[in-house]
């Protein structure tokens, strides 16, 4: 092990067996006489890297890179079938809070006995324990049974135990996002202190801002493989860009990315009566957007996607085929599709519209154009006072009539 | 031994566990731990009924102590067995059970099934102490024997614990398992003297003579490990003697045996239990 190193990865290997006929009883184990039908699928492929002391070290890379499964190796919950992990110090694994806490018994006993699996000892927990409950926040409910708990409350008791372990080395999965504002701004500041206090964190996020503000080395997996490790600037910028394969700048000046294997020509918007329009439209009208579409080679359940931008950046909507339930056998050559909004919810503004071709699993991006079309709404019905959307509030005095008015109607 | 020093570190977790499972098993009832009671005493009765009253089972009298109590003689067997199937569901009920636990948390995996061993070992205690209490009620010395009954209490702890760390492991690959043992242990349960006093068994052997070579029926009902267990706690309380020499040999060697491969067979699967379940 290197010598600053608090955790390092050897050449480490994991398969695991997928199974196409499970045994799970005898009968079909003795039936079958043999234990089961299955392939090998490798999760982690010869996986080396050191995790320095003090380091807060992100893994990161798409759904079944095996980012987690090298995770829950490091918190020594899987095995390894190749390679060795070594740790230094002591560790604590947040995969999920609260787990093995036990319903019927209070709030107190849960958190000693929670400690305890953590690896807490008596004395220590006994010193932690006001901590402990007034980082959670269910001081008054501490002797009731955590079932009587919220969802909010519970989740917040677990994460209290787990961080107050104080461990060297902390593994943490995509639990971050616990709790209310309050209580995440309590969180992050508790991990600040783990960095400043020089322990390790290790982290498996999906939230790239999230990483970016407190990751000062990462891991970037593909497939199972290290594709690169290192800076966490430069290797989470380097994974960022990977997932939008090839942004470039097109002949009309649109930003977009993606395979190729067919295009979004344009996107057309269309009013009521079919007509294609100017791209100015009034709140409450119909309006259809329609994709022009060039598949090049044969494509079979593909999915085309919609997005929509106010012109100052901000993230508004989004709608895919696949989430609507849309099916597409196959794509060949040219064609186009239609999403039609029947009232146009907007308030007025500029907006701005990109489109998509994605494969079956909307992981693989065959085009995305950013702009490829511009939204400018004017005032139309209903009408409302501000913001981006039009909701159709309406104002009423309660049932049984809070004031006067009600009843002189 | 890897499992030894993994408990070692985690006598606070097993204590914990055990806890669990002692207060969350009797939670929000009225009368509490003395539900563990109830089973073993409607057992009893059901028992005493049929086997007394109605089949007319007449066990001999304690000797030394002169005991000639059905009910009495029946719990110093009923209640070890009720122990050793608790334990042993238990265990399987434990690692299939705490699912969840076992794939987000790194701990060892023993502290479950031997916690949930301990915290029936806690309520058998009770019933042991009202059992003894009853003996004496009756006239029967049993005080001068409770060191050795509780020693030979930690051996059954022992060899349960050793056949649940198996089970329970058996049980996560194959769910079968905890319903095949079920049946097991009904059949199991009539192959025991708990209900009949072996002397019954050893009558009809004699009338029937060797079956196959010069090996009777006796010799065949003796190979029960279980049998030497049931004995040596009925020499101690209801008889109030030791238990001879073969007795003490094959409880004592059978313990040790089972919970070292118990122990063995554990230690090797419990790293990829998080992945089996």
């Amino acid at each position: 092990m290197a010598g600053d190193s608090a955790v390092s990865v050897n050449g480490v290997s994991k398969k695991f067996r997928v199974y196409h006929e499970r045994n799970q009883t005898l009968k079909s184990a003795v039936m079958r006489r043999k234990r089961s039908v299955y392939e090998d699928f490798w999760a982690l492929r010869d996986v080396a890297l050191e995790i320095p002391q003090g380091s807060t070290f992100a893994l990161v890379g798409d759904n079944g890179s095996g980012k987690s499964t090298l995770l829950k190796c490091i918190a020594k919950i899987l095995v390894p079938d190749g390679g060795t992990i070594s740790t230094r110090g002591r560790m604590a694994a947040m995969l999920e809070v609260g787990s093995g806490f036990h319903p019927e018994l209070s709030g107190r006993d849960n958190v000693y006995l929670n400690g305890s699996i953590l690896g807490m000892h008596r004395a220590e927990i006994d010193r932690k324990f006001d901590q402990i409950v007034a980082f959670s926040g269910v001081e008054e409910f501490i002797d009731q049974p955590v079932k009587n708990y919220s969802s909010g409350m519970y989740v917040r008791l677990g994460f209290s135990v787990a961080i107050h372990t104080e461990p060297e080395i902390l593994v943490v999965d995509e639990i971050l996002a616990v709790g209310d504002s309050g209580f995440q701004d309590k969180c992050a500041e508790k991990f600040a202190d783990f960095r400043r206090e020089g322990r390790t964190v290790v982290v498996v996020s999906h939230s790239m801002p999230q990483l970016r503000g407190m990751a000062d080395q990462a891991a970037w997996l593909e497939h199972g493989r290290l594709r690169d490790v290192g800076e966490a600037r430069l290797v989470l910028e380097k994974y960022s860009d990977s997932t939008r394969g090839g942004v470039r700048v097109d002949a009309e000046g649109r930003v977009r990315w993606g395979s190729g294997e067919a295009l979004v020509e344009r996107v057309e918007l269309l009013d009521a009566s079919g007509r294609p329009m100017d791209g100015t439209v009034k709140t409450g009208d119909k309006v259809v957007m329609r994709l022009h579409f060039n598949a090049k080679e044969r494509l079979d359940h593909p999915h085309f996607g919609f997005a929509m931008e106010s012109v100052d950046g901000t993230y508004l909507w989004g709608n895919n085929t696949k989430d609507l339930g849309f099916r597409i056998d196959h794509l060949d050559g040219r064609g186009a599709v239609d999403l039609v909004v029947s009232r146009l919810p907007l308030q007025p503004g500029g907006y701005i519209i990109h489109g998509s071709i994605v494969d079956t699993s909307t992981l693989h991006v065959y085009d995305y154009v950013r702009d490829s079309a511009r939204l400018s709404v004017t005032r139309g019905t209903p009408f409302e006072s501000g913001g981006y959307l039009i909701m159709d509030g309406r104002w009423s005095w309660p049932q049984g009539g809070a004031a006067g008015e009600e009843d002189a109607l | 031994m890897s499992i030894l020093s993994d408990i070692k570190d985690s006598r606070e977790l097993v204590r914990n566990l055990t806890m669990r499972e002692v207060k969350g098993k009797y939670k929000r009832t009225v009368l509490g731990q003395l539900w563990s009671l109830a089973n073993p005493l409607a057992a009893m009765l059901v028992y005493s009924f049929v086997f007394r009253f109605v089949i007319r089972v007449q066990p001999d009298a304690g000797d030394p102590s002169g005991l000639d109590v059905f009910a009495l003689w029946l719990m110093c067997g009923l209640l070890p067995w009720s122990f050793f199937t608790n334990v042993v569901n238990g265990g399987m009920i434990a690692l299939v059970g705490n699912e969840n636990l076992i794939k987000k948390v790194y701990f060892p995996r023993s502290a479950l099934v031997i916690s949930s061993a301990l915290a029936w070992l806690y309520s058998w205690s009770i019933e042991m102490v009202v059992l003894v209490a009853a003996i004496l009620l009756f006239g029967g010395h049993p005080l001068i024997w409770i060191v050795p009954t509780i020693l030979l209490m930690v051996l059954l702890a022992m060899f349960s614990t050793g056949v649940s760390m198996m089970l329970s492991v058996a049980n996560v690959y194959f769910r079968d398992t905890q319903h095949l043992v079920s049946i097991l242990f009904q059949v199991w349960f009539y192959a025991n003297p708990i209900v009949y006093p072996a002397s019954m068994v050893a009558r009809e052997s004699e009338k029937l003579g060797p079956i196959i070579g010069d090996i009777t029926v006796l010799d065949l009902y003796r190979l029960n490990p279980f049998y030497y267990f049931i004995e040596a706690f009925r020499n101690l309380l209801y008889d109030n003697r030791m238990p001879d020499a073969t007795t003490i040999g094959v409880v004592l060697i059978l313990s040790l045996l089972v919970l070292a491969l118990g122990w063995r067979v554990f230690g090797r699967n419990q790293a990829r239990l998080a992945e089996a379940l």
